[in-house]
């Protein structure tokens, strides 16, 4: 009776109700949130991996922008089929720099997780400009505005101090700088330096030649370097397999 | 339903107690005890579930789970054993897995084979298409067409592997090379250095030595181009025209198109365009090397697929 008594008076309560309501949720949350901030051995130490130049970044913005997320996941799993299928399942330390994660269980489309040097560049650009020209069933939207588009450059100084607020590596002053240079090897530290990203971001595109037009930079450039630069980063043929469940 | 309704309040069903607006009640039902029983059930296997696999956080680490371990080997042939983790779960899979090993018996069979040998076995080569078919499916496909075969709207972009005719190579050796190490076909634009007029007569003469009517005088002309230094073309594609398989050079004698869309042009004019616009353009294609995404066997059941697909040559 007495047990009655209180049920009633938490629904007949509507602030009681969502505050005891948010408490019993949160605990949920805490256990399952706060000891990932502490758990980090389940980090892989591999070489390689290090965070997007300011091009890759900016072609990740589109991908995000554009919601290929969407249809896509980024993350290969440990399972036989899988890996016959993608290749090497996804390692935490490769997600590590990304705000946010491209995860996912959704899969209209196959995992992009390692689809860097899968196809050449042309392949990329006329795929994405309309994919049922070279995949005659595909049922991924065309997306032609990308080649079109011209990239947006004078943004990315700022992206790049964002992203450096949440943790990514990309250096403000000479330690920094330093640091990278030992953490990164030299030709990668000059890429995250912020102070030049937007000569490094146009530079890239242009050395690069992603879209197959040198003479303007699209946003095609910059999302089909990101595209190329997935999943290449770690040489597995580098490691022992069993060197990664040491990580679980 | 107004049936249902009196029929309930005839029953003496407990309720909530709640009133609203004077008659509106609210009916307070056990729950079924089977759903009851399943959800007690459910928090004991969840306490043996904490027990035995990896789950409660605490510190920086977290339970490993008790008496719940998997058992490996490593690289150097040593034994390896952890704690329940999908990771080893899956080496252990791949080592002695039933499909797995399956599998392997028969990859060593196709490692340890020659070409010859696989393509004289029905038995070795059924089991190299049915997982090559999958393994194409996966990485060509997109680029070669499902089973080589090239769609349409893909015409010159890539070449057509299910014919018969290669630009670099349809033996098994130079197959294997493709694959592995991938091939760039390149072939520089004249745009720059001939005019319309001898493009022309370059396009008319190529059409000839494939067997097309063309202008005489100008695929005479032409030819001059073809054999001479202006236009130099003879040394990849050969004197002959029938092209050099290590530059990856068109045949131009064969019927076989893989870059100019003559076989999509019907009248004539529009076959000596499609000439034309190639050689004033140039090719510039890349096929990806596999040699780091895919292992050596996954390469030879390709190798033995493709050979297979232009006919075996
Ligand atoms: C409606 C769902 C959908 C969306 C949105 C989508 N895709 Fe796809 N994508 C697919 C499907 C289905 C395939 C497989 C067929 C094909 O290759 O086109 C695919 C294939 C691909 C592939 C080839 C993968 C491989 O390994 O063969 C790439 C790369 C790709 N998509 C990139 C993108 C990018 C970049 C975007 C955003 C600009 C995007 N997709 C948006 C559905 C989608
Ligand atoms: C990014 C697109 C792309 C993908 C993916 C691709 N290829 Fe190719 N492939 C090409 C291109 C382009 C050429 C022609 C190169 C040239 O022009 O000389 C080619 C040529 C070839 C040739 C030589 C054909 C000849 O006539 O000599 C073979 C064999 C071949 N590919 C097999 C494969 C196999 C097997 C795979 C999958 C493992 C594959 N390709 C994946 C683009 C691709
Ligand atoms: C540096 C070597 C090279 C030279 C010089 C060269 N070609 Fe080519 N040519 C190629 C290659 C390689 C291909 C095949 C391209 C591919 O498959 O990617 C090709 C393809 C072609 C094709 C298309 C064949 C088809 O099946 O669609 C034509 C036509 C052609 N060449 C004509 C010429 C003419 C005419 C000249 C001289 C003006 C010439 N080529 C000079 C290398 C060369």
């Amino acid at each position: 009776m007495k047990f009655r008594f209180a049920h009633e008076s938490i629904e007949i309560n509507a602030g009681l109700l969502i505050a005891l309501t948010l408490v019993v949720i949160s605990i949920g949350g805490l256990v399952e949130i706060v000891p990932l901030f502490y758990i980090d051995e389940t980090i892989e130490e591999v070489e390689g991996v290090r965070p997007y130049t300011p091009l890759e970044q900016t072609g990740r913005d589109i991908y995000v922008r554009e919601g290929c997320y969407t249809c896509h996941s980024q993350m290969i799993r440990p399972f036989r089929d899988e890996l016959l299928r993608y290749g090497h399942y996804s390692l935490a330390a490769e997600s590590q720099y990304d705000h946010p994660f491209q995860w996912g269980s959704k899969r209209t489309g196959p995992d992009l997780a390692r689809v860097g040097e899968k196809y050449s560049n042309e392949w990329h650009v006329q795929h994405l400009e309309a994919p049922r020209s070279v995949v005659p069933g595909s049922i991924m939207p065309n997306y032609p505005w990308l080649s079109e588009t011209a990239l947006n450059t004078s943004d990315i100084e700022g992206k790049l101090r964002a992203l450096k607020m949440v943790g990514v590596p990309y250096s403000d002053t000479d330690e920094e700088y330093q640091a990278n240079v030992e953490r990164f090897g030299e030709d990668a530290a000059k890429m995250l330096d912020i102070h030049t990203a937007e000569e490094n971001l146009i530079a890239q595109a242009q050395a690069g030649n992603y879209d197959g037009d040198r003479s303007n930079l699209t946003e095609m450039d910059a999302i089909v370097a990101y595209l190329q630069l997935l999943g290449s980063l770690v040489d597995f043929s580098k490691y022992d397999e069993g060197y990664f469940a040491e990580f679980r | 339903m107004s049936d249902n309704n009196t029929q309930q309040q005839g029953n003496a069903v407990q309720t909530t107690g709640h009133a609203w607006d004077g008659d509106l009640q609210e009916f307070n039902n056990p729950l079924p005890r089977w759903w009851i029983w399943t959800f007690y059930a459910t928090i004991i296997f969840s306490l043996g579930y904490w027990i035995i696999y990896p789950t409660w956080p605490y510190a920086n680490t977290f339970t490993k789970g008790v008496g719940n371990t998997i058992t490996f080997q490593n690289d150097a042939g040593e034994e390896v054993t952890t704690h329940w983790n999908t990771r080893s779960l899956l080496i252990k899979d791949m080592q002695t897995g039933e499909e797995a090993t399956k599998q392997k018996a028969y990859l060593e069979k196709v490692n340890a084979a020659s070409y010859e040998e696989i393509l004289s076995d029905p038995d070795m080569m059924a089991f190299a298409n049915s997982m090559a078919k999958v393994v194409f499916a996966d990485n060509c496909a997109a680029c070669h067409g499902p089973g080589g075969d090239l769609p349409e709207q893909a015409f010159g972009l890539y070449p057509n592997i299910a014919d018969d005719a290669w630009l670099w190579g349809g033996t098994t050796a130079e197959i294997e090379q493709t694959i592995t190490h991938g091939r760039n076909g390149y072939m520089p634009a004249f745009g720059k250095n001939l005019d319309d007029e001898k493009l022309e007569q370059l396009a008319n003469y190529v059409l000839g030595i494939s067997g097309h009517s063309v202008e005489t005088d100008k695929a005479a002309a032409g030819e001059k181009i073809f054999q001479g230094q202006e236009g130099g073309c003879y040394y990849c594609h050969g004197a002959d025209g029938t092209g050099l398989k290590s530059q990856g050079a068109a045949n131009l004698t064969d019927a076989v198109w893989t870059v100019a869309n003559v076989p999509g042009a019907v009248k004539e004019e529009d076959k000596v365009a499609a000439v034309k616009r190639v050689i004033k353009n140039g090719v510039s294609r890349q096929m990806p090397l596999w040699k780091s995404r895919l292992g050596e066997e996954q390469i030879k059941l390709l190798t033995l697929y493709v050979h297979e697909l232009g006919g075996g040559k």
